[in-house]
């Protein structure tokens, strides 16, 4: 059956897995995107630059239906999220999972509890299975010796590392990820790098870090897109990055300033 | 709950019986406060205490989990906020609230009970006789009703107001505050309603 004339499809290449067109999103006054144009094949591994408060974390949360755009069309495995009612996102959710640049883990619940959360809504019932896995994902974090301790005894790190064991543990066909590296020690970034590049060699995932770490960027993207004023100022490989000739992708990616000591 | 019934309860009755002594009829004095607690007091001052304490905690509680972000990893996981947050509280209201009332309605009881008995030398048979005598099912009915009406007013608004926190601490704060003004007004206007209706359908003194 074919669409009506007047609502957008999805594009008909089956490659694609997330498609974001002519994006617009206002707070307030604010106007954050001033039409976002992005698309991400499947298994893909995009890092999102720039600077603060440029939208990297909006653009996030309209690709899993958190913030719907003021215009423009957002669409993940197929789906029109900006079209579907709150109690119709289950699929998405199903698809994407996302880890927090608070972890935004919950308080009440222990590490061992906040990362058996989603298993246990998505339908496993199996205790053992839950424990299984729930040590698996820890230990690719290298938390697996925290598991009785409560999020507000974490340091910061760790608390981040609980939550991308919380995102991984699903195996979601897409994940992410918020500033996945900031408050860690170089190491444990390296962890981090690492298991997201295990999670797209192994099982395939789509990848989408936003992130202001320039050697973890270089390690693990396909792509980078790099937010600037509202738009995505540049979309290219690693290696093109770095050729750039553009100077305000060159001060970004080097963290020159104009202002001077 | 105990000791805003009990204390509310004495105070009540020791101030009626010096005035209805000037009458005579002193010995009534139980089957008004008896009537008074189940149909208003109880559950106006069960309400009142519950929206000081169980509001607040809910508004802070659900608006430190919005503000932290912790709502949406709760969608992000495919489940509604709502369903997981506001139903079980909703459901543990509209239980507890009328065993609460109870409660208040029954330490006022025999707060001045133990007024009018140790306090004044009124034999306590009288008492008990006129406030047997005078209190209906349906006055107990009516506490109940309100009670459970009252806990969904507690909820809904105390849950709403956490759930649109914004702005860190500060929201939450704001937030904390709103919902338990918001819900003791709510409950005083809407209990002066209730009574009307209810005593419409229970008519006071009918039996």
């Amino acid at each position: 059956m074919a669409a009506p004339a007047s609502s957008p499809t999805p594009s008909n290449d089956a490659d694609v897995f997330i498609e974001l067109r002519d994006v617009h999103k206002r707070f307030g006054k604010q106007e954050i995107l001033c039409g976002i144009n992005l698309t991400l094949k499947h298994g893909e591994t995009l890092c999102l630059i720039g600077p603060s408060g440029e939208g990297k974390t909006v653009t996030m949360k309209h690709i899993i239906g958190l913030i719907r755009p003021d215009s423009g069309d957002v669409f993940v495995g197929g789906m029109h999220v900006n079209k579907l009612k709150d109690r119709e996102m289950a699929p998405i959710r199903q698809k994407v999972s996302m880890l927090f640049q608070g972890a935004a883990l919950f308080d009440r619940m222990t590490v061992e509890e906040n990362v058996a959360f989603p298993l246990i809504e998505s339908g496993v019932r199996d205790k053992a299975e839950v424990k299984r896995r729930v040590l698996e994902a820890l230990e690719a974090v290298d938390l697996a010796e925290h598991l009785e301790k409560y999020p507000p005894a974490l340091s910061g790190g760790m608390r981040k590392r609980t939550g991308i064991a919380r995102a991984i543990i699903c195996r979601s066909e897409c994940i992410l990820y918020d500033e996945p590296n900031s408050g860690l020690d170089p190491i444990g970034s390296d962890i981090i790098d690492q298991m997201i590049l295990r999670m797209q060699k192994r099982f395939g995932v789509t990848s989408i870090i936003v992130t202001h770490d320039m050697r973890s960027i270089f390690k693990i993207a396909n792509r980078v897109a790099m937010l600037y004023r509202g738009k995505i100022h540049f979309l290219g490989t690693p290696d093109e990055i770095r050729a750039s000739p553009d100077p305000i992708v060159q001060n970004f990616i080097n963290g020159r300033s104009d202002v001077t000591g | 709950m105990i000791v805003t019934g009990a204390f509310t309860g004495a105070v009540f009755t020791f101030q009626s019986y010096a005035k209805f002594k000037e009458f005579g009829f002193e010995t009534t004095v139980g089957a008004v406060v008896s009537v008074a607690l189940c149909r208003e007091l109880g559950p106006v001052l069960a309400g009142l205490m519950v929206a000081g304490r169980v509001g607040a905690a809910m508004a802070a509680d659900i608006g430190t989990m919005k503000v932290t972000e912790q709502v949406d990893a709760l969608r992000v996981m495919g489940v509604h906020p709502v369903d997981y947050l506001v139903l079980p509280r909703f459901l543990a209201m509209m239980i507890s609230m009328p065993f609460l009332v109870a409660e208040s309605i029954s330490f006022g009881l025999i707060a001045s009970y133990m007024v009018t008995s140790f306090g004044y030398d009124m034999p306590s048979a009288w008492y008990l006789t006129h406030m047997i005598d005078h209190t209906n099912m349906e006055d107990l009915i009516i506490g109940m009703i309100k009670g459970f009406v009252f806990g969904m007013i507690i909820t809904l608004i105390s849950c709403h107001q956490g759930l649109a926190a914004e702005n860190g601490a500060v929201g939450v704060g704001t937030g904390t505050t709103n919902a338990v003004v918001i819900s003791s007004l709510v409950l005083l206007i809407v209990n002066f309603f209730l009574s009307i209706l209810l005593n419409y359908i229970f008519p006071i003194g009918s039996v």
